[in-house]
């Protein structure tokens, strides 16, 4: 049985160290916020310009200014702040956010991501993406293991065009844990009841 | 409160957005701060709309999103080339783009913000390890640091249109919550910053502690009105 959303952002979660610093990416990992344990005391940076963002406001308590990068409404927690862009890039660029964790349309076995165009069909722009995968302690890329047509998004080079080169620690898809190491993916962990040929990907890509 | 005593008090004040952004033109290049709709200088867009400019430059995170903001005068195709960083949720600007209607270059969001703040700081160039093995570093000197890098460049502009909670009469800023963002930026690229204020405040108001942006880079400033403040995806937290 493959990994639900919500077991692949728990898995994810078992990366985080208490005390530590946060990056949550549009898309997939946005559910990693509201399971992340109270105890961990973790503080969720948005890089649009806030560090200790902390779950939803109540509907009564709902604030147009206080938003996250994913133009979605926040509540903060104790310690929070707010700043500038610049000073919101500086923490990542300059190394101090902990971990970053993104959606992936593909990531390689050299280390690359590839999520923000599709040549020709499809540009969402890169957003603080780049920023990001190069500036944070530790990338990690939560996203489905299979494309819509069915091909693994694992692959020995990136197709599209990269996000970051070099630059990915960990991958999270449905079916696993998979470190790229270079040449090869080392497979961390495999869902329950998954084998290595349900993930679809050449047997000289996996170490 | 009462604009003519505020406009005898300070030359930076003005009536409203259309006497402060009287002397644009075409072809200028502006700066609009924002993230999304967070933040955005209504008053400003909405006179963009109606005053007789085009060919501009716009540097902005998004260009609008979701059919408003800056989409009301992307729709006007008065923008020629736009810096921004996300265009998803912002369809009008992704058709344009790739109908090469309107030239866009992308910038990533760290690299933008602080192309931004170099331009106000007197920084020429930086290197930045930021886009370095992607599209980004075509046509860019590389140089090796610990790290691979590639050589950016400041983001200047004519005019910045910037909206804050709060001003003084001096142009000192203060920003509610997250609508920071690019804005104290762009007010320091700009040659003729223009700032609306929901508050605009006798000079002295704000505690020197409070202010997010001192006042020597706004030139002008008014007392804006009919703020729609638009949430994009409101989420409540959930009944338990």
């Amino acid at each position: 049985m493959s990994w639900t959303n919500e077991q692949m952002a728990d898995e994810v979660i078992s990366f985080f160290t208490p005390h530590s610093s946060v990056n949550l990416g549009i898309g997939m990992p946005t559910i990693i916020a509201e399971r992340i344990p109270k105890n961990l005391k973790i503080m969720i940076h948005s890089e649009n310009g806030v560090l200790g963002v902390s779950g939803r406001p109540r509907a009564n308590n709902v604030s147009p200014t206080l938003i996250n990068a994913g133009k979605e409404t926040i509540a903060i927690g104790p310690g929070a702040s707010f700043f500038d862009s610049a000073l919101s890039f500086g923490m990542i660029r300059g190394g101090h956010i902990d971990y970053c964790v993104l959606g992936g349309m593909e990531v390689d076995c050299e280390r690359s991501l590839a999520n923000w165009m599709v040549p020709g069909k499809k540009v969402t722009g890169m957003g603080g993406a780049m920023d990001l995968v190069n500036g944070s302690k530790q990338v990690i890329i939560m996203m489905n293991h299979f494309s819509k047509d069915g091909v693994a998004k694992l692959l020995k080079k990136c197709l599209l065009p990269l996000t970051g080169k070099n630059v990915v620690d960990y991958v999270v898809t449905e079916m696993g844990i998979f470190k790229p190491l270079g040449t090869s993916f080392q497979v961390i962990k495999l869902a329950p009841g998954i084998k290595a040929i349900d993930l679809k990907l050449d047997s000289q890509l996996l170490s | 409160m009462n604009k003519t005593i505020y406009e005898k008090e300070s030359p930076k004040v003005y009536e409203n957005a259309k006497s402060a952004l009287r002397d644009i033109k075409s072809g200028m290049t502006l700066m609009s701060g924002g993230f999304g709709l967070c933040g955005i200088a209504e008053n400003c867009i909405d006179a963009l709309s109606e005053i007789d400019v085009k060919d501009l430059t716009v540097i902005s995170n998004n260009i609008g999103n979701s059919g408003r903001g800056l989409v009301k005068i992307l729709i006007q195709d008065k923008i020629k080339k736009a810096y921004c960083s996300y265009v998803g949720g912002n369809p009008d600007l992704e058709t344009r783009m790739l109908d090469k209607r309107i030239q866009v270059e992308l910038v990533p969001q760290g690299t933008f913000s602080e192309r931004i703040r170099a331009a106000g700081l007197g920084i020429r160039a930086f290197y930045t390890p930021t886009g370095y093995g992607t599209l980004i570093a075509e046509g860019k000197e590389e140089k090796m640091f610990d790290r691979p890098c590639i050589l950016e460049t400041a983001l200047h502009a004519d005019f910045a249109i910037i909206k804050a909670q709060k001003g003084d009469t001096y142009g000192n800023l203060w920003f509610k919550e997250t609508a920071q963002n690019f804005s104290p930026l762009m007010a320091m690229a700009a040659k003729i910053t223009v700032v609306e204020v929901e508050e605009l405040l006798p000079i002295g108001s704000l505690a020197p502690e409070e202010i997010h942006l001192p006042g020597i880079f706004v030139q002008r400033i008014f007392q804006g009105t009919n703020y729609k403040n638009d949430i994009e995806y409101l989420v409540i937290e959930k009944e338990s």
